[in-house]
């Protein structure tokens, strides 16, 4: 019987995937892509993340886990796995599956969808997997720690490296994204400055007037957040007020540069964690509120299955399909960074081993359904509005005339009126070229709610969607800061000890100052750029973010070869091919291709050359040498990362070699086997959520 | 109303709003002597350990 069912979940899922395949008609309805994502999800899961659960990594449940053996009621706590899972995906959900698959959607719905969902079940979701069990063997240790053990020196060094520089570019393109969405818009301006002073409120709330009553402070400060959304609609009401909000796209840098480096010195319970309880209840809320309204709605895809740009002629970013609609989507497939909340906080809570398949396998799945859910909402708008919100005007002409005229000759019609209309409806000056994919996947999933929740408060949902996007964005802003302040310290410790006392006041400016200076640079270039600097950044960071997870990978790969799992090597080897060659192609072309929207150096080349023509205007001049040197930079930064990325493979080939030959490697770091202790396993029920029989 | 009290529970477990209590349990069973912080000391220290390392994601 329950052959049968998993038989009709594999038709099901067979028939839906042939729907989108062969549907060949004007538009599609997302059912057809909820089904099959679904069924995808169900098999993979039920199958794919069961074999390996018990062939290649053989979970033991009668091995204690780090938590029940190092039981101390702080860091390491026995907690019950729903628990586990709740937390681990409210870490590893971010904002990067919400924008990859908007960016991704300029191919058309098809080939973002596939990516998705294939590399996921094959890819993502086994990385987090595997390295969360190798952390928790190992004591919950960092990611960096099990290659330098495992692989040795040559591997620890560049997964900390690699680590450290995709953390600046990440948070570079993330402030982007915020400062797209805020620029010339008092509206979303205020709203977002509002949330500062909500966030210190409630840092005092949960600190001075009730410590530790998160679920208090959460909704009060939801409140507040809605309040916000709310009165920004009104000084966007009142002309006098609204003047004060409205800013250029370089000083919204300078502020976003400002309150990082802020952000980063001033005590965590002021600031980074009350906003991190508002995000992670506002992203659990929204992202739940919106995945029932996509299937409450069912609304039609008017985005083609694959457009004209898949040849490499795409507004929205440039390049083509290969390899780079695998370098954009990034986090909704696989994403390095997952590794490294997968060693660390979320091993050291673990119970049992075989848990490991819900919170790493399971968790990722529903970062990849959120990245489904975030391509609906972006392919549901009209083409033709899709790519005016989402073209810089160094492409489509910088008068809404010149862009409607571009993007309609592209076969996406658009209408000036269409769009003043819409920037009407979500109270915007204009929704042209709000480059960095909040905007227009605020206005999806505007038109989602006000479809599903009754219409008429598009403008306060518009408003709502870029808030979320905005406050976990700076979340994220503020936790990578402080981060990269304490990796950066810990190197400058063994070049000065002092430096690396992450308490000692001048260390930590200096430390602060040093990565946020790292990606404010980034940032503000991005915002000058007038082909907007999202087509350079994006895929950087997908190539860093790519690297990293190619890393974690070969640990993986090395360390299944030297438990003698040779033969099964192929579970994390066959992503880690993948990732490579796409990579390493998507590198290549940044780097020598002659397409000077593609090459970075022949980006630069092209620009010198007119800069030395004087055919730009000099407005554009006036920056050109910032930008042609930071398109050098780029392709300095992009080398190095392939260089860091080949380096561990050919480490991780090394030692599988070495292991095929017989020869000495490096001793396992595993922990030692302890059985579980003989006591009957406290169920869900009796044990208070997971507080189980602890041994001191 | 057993479900109601157990989605509370839930509730305050996937928040963290249980932290403090299940830290006084843990101190209770296994180092009984030992006076436990208060809710303050507790939640800026838990605080501390939290943001110490890599937590929140792209």
């Amino acid at each position: 019987m329950k052959k049968l069912l998993w038989f009709g979940v594999a038709l099901t899922g067979a028939c839906a995937l042939a729907g989108i395949a062969l549907h060949r008609g004007e538009t599609i309805n997302a059912l057809w892509i909820l089904i099959a994502s679904g069924c995808v999800y169900a098999l993979g899961f039920r199958f794919y993340s069961a074999w390996v659960a018990a062939k290649v990594l053989t979970l033991d449940t009668l091995r204690a886990t780090p938590a029940v053996r190092l039981n101390n009621g702080r860091d390491f706590v026995p907690t019950h796995r729903f628990i586990v899972f709740g937390h681990h995906f409210a870490a590893i959900a971010g904002p990067g599956p919400l924008i990859g698959p908007t960016l991704a959607a300029q191919f058309g719905y098809l080939p973002g969808l596939l990516w998705i969902l294939v590399g996921s079940v094959l890819g993502g979701c086994v990385q987090d997997m595997t390295i969360m069990f190798l952390s928790l063997r190992r004591d919950g240790r960092s990611l960096g720690k099990i290659a330098r053990d495992e692989l040795g020196p040559i591997g620890g060094y560049a997964a900390l490296i690699g680590t450290l520089l995709i953390m600046v570019i990440l948070i570079a393109v993330l402030g982007l994204v915020v400062v797209n969405a805020m620029k010339h818009s008092p509206w979303a301006t205020s709203t977002v400055f509002a949330t500062i002073p909500i966030a210190l409120v409630i840092g005092v709330y949960l600190r001075n007037l009730r410590p530790g009553r998160v679920i208090e402070g959460s909704l009060l400060g939801a409140g507040l957040l809605i309040l916000a959304v709310v009165g920004g609609g009104f000084i966007n009401g009142a002309p006098e007020l609204a003047r004060a909000f409205d800013f250029e796209g370089t000083s919204l840098a300078w502020f976003v540069i400002g309150y990082g480096l802020i952000a980063a010195i001033l005590p965590v319970w002021l600031l980074l964690a009350p906003r991190d309880y508002l995000s992670t209840f506002l992203k659990l809320g929204t992202v739940a509120l919106l995945a029932v309204a996509v299937f409450a709605m069912n609304p039609t895809l008017r985005m083609p299955a694959l457009t004209r740009f898949i040849d490499g002629t795409g507004p929205v970013f440039s390049g083509k399909l290969f390899p780079f609609v695998f370098i954009t989507i990034a986090c909704g497939a696989v994403s390095g960074f997952h590794a490294l909340v997968a060693s660390g906080t979320t091993p050291k809570l673990i119970t049992d081993e075989r848990d490991v398949r819900l919170i790493g396998y399971g968790s990722m799945l529903l970062e990849s359904c959120v990245a489904v859910i975030a391509l609906i909402s972006a392919t549901l708008l009209e083409p033709g509005v899709y790519f005016a919100i989402n073209s810089p005007a160094g492409i489509v002409g910088s008068t809404a005339e010149a862009a409607v005229a571009t993007i309609s000759s592209w076969g996406f019609p658009v209408t000036v009126d269409q769009m003043s209309a819409l920037a009407a409806a979500m109270g915007e000056n204009t929704l042209f070229g709000r480059t960095g994919g909040a905007p227009s996947l605020a206005v999806g999933m505007a038109s989602i709610f006000s479809s599903a929740f009754g219409e008429g408060l598009m403008a306060i949902w518009y408003h709502f969607a870029v808030m979320f996007e905005a406050v976990f964005i700076l979340t994220t802003l503020d936790a990578g800061t402080r981060v990269g302040r304490f990796m950066l310290q810990d190197l400058l410790g063994h070049v000065w000890k002092p430096l690396g006392e992450t308490s000692w006041y001048p260390s930590v400016l200096l430390a602060s100052s040093c990565i946020v200076a790292g990606w404010g640079y980034f940032l503000y270039i991005g915002v000058i750029d007038p082909n907007g600097g999202v087509n350079i950044l994006w895929p950087l960071f997908g190539i860093a973010n790519q690297m990293l997870a190619a890393i974690a990978l070969s640990v993986a790969t090395g360390v299944l070869a030297k438990h003698g799992k040779l033969r099964y090597a192929w579970v994390t080897g066959g992503p880690l091919a993948w990732l490579t060659l796409i990579t390493t192609a998507a590198a290549w072309q940044k780097l020598w291709s002659d397409d000077p929207r593609v090459g970075f150096l022949a980006g630069a080349d092209a620009l010198a050359k007119k800069l030395a023509a004087g055919t730009l205007p000099a407005k554009q001049a006036a920056v050109a040498p910032e930008l042609i040197f930071n398109q050098r930079l780029d392709a300095a930064l992009t080398a190095f990362f392939t260089l860091i990325l080949w380096v561990i493979v050919l480490d991780m080939l090394r030692v599988c070699l070495r292991v095929a030959r017989g020869q000495s490697v490096l001793p396992s770091s595993e922990t030692a086997y302890q059985a579980v202790a003989p006591a009957p396993r406290v169920d869900f029920e009796a044990s208070g959520l997971g507080v189980q029989g602890a041994e001191g | 109303m057993t479900w109601l009290s157990h989605t509370w529970r839930l509730l305050r477990a996937l928040a963290g709003d249980d932290a403090y209590d299940k830290y006084c349990a843990h101190q209770r069973q296994c180092h009984p002597h030992e006076a436990p912080l208060d809710r303050r000391s507790y939640y800026l220290q838990h605080q501390e350990q939290k943001w110490g390392g890599v937590n929140r994601c792209c």
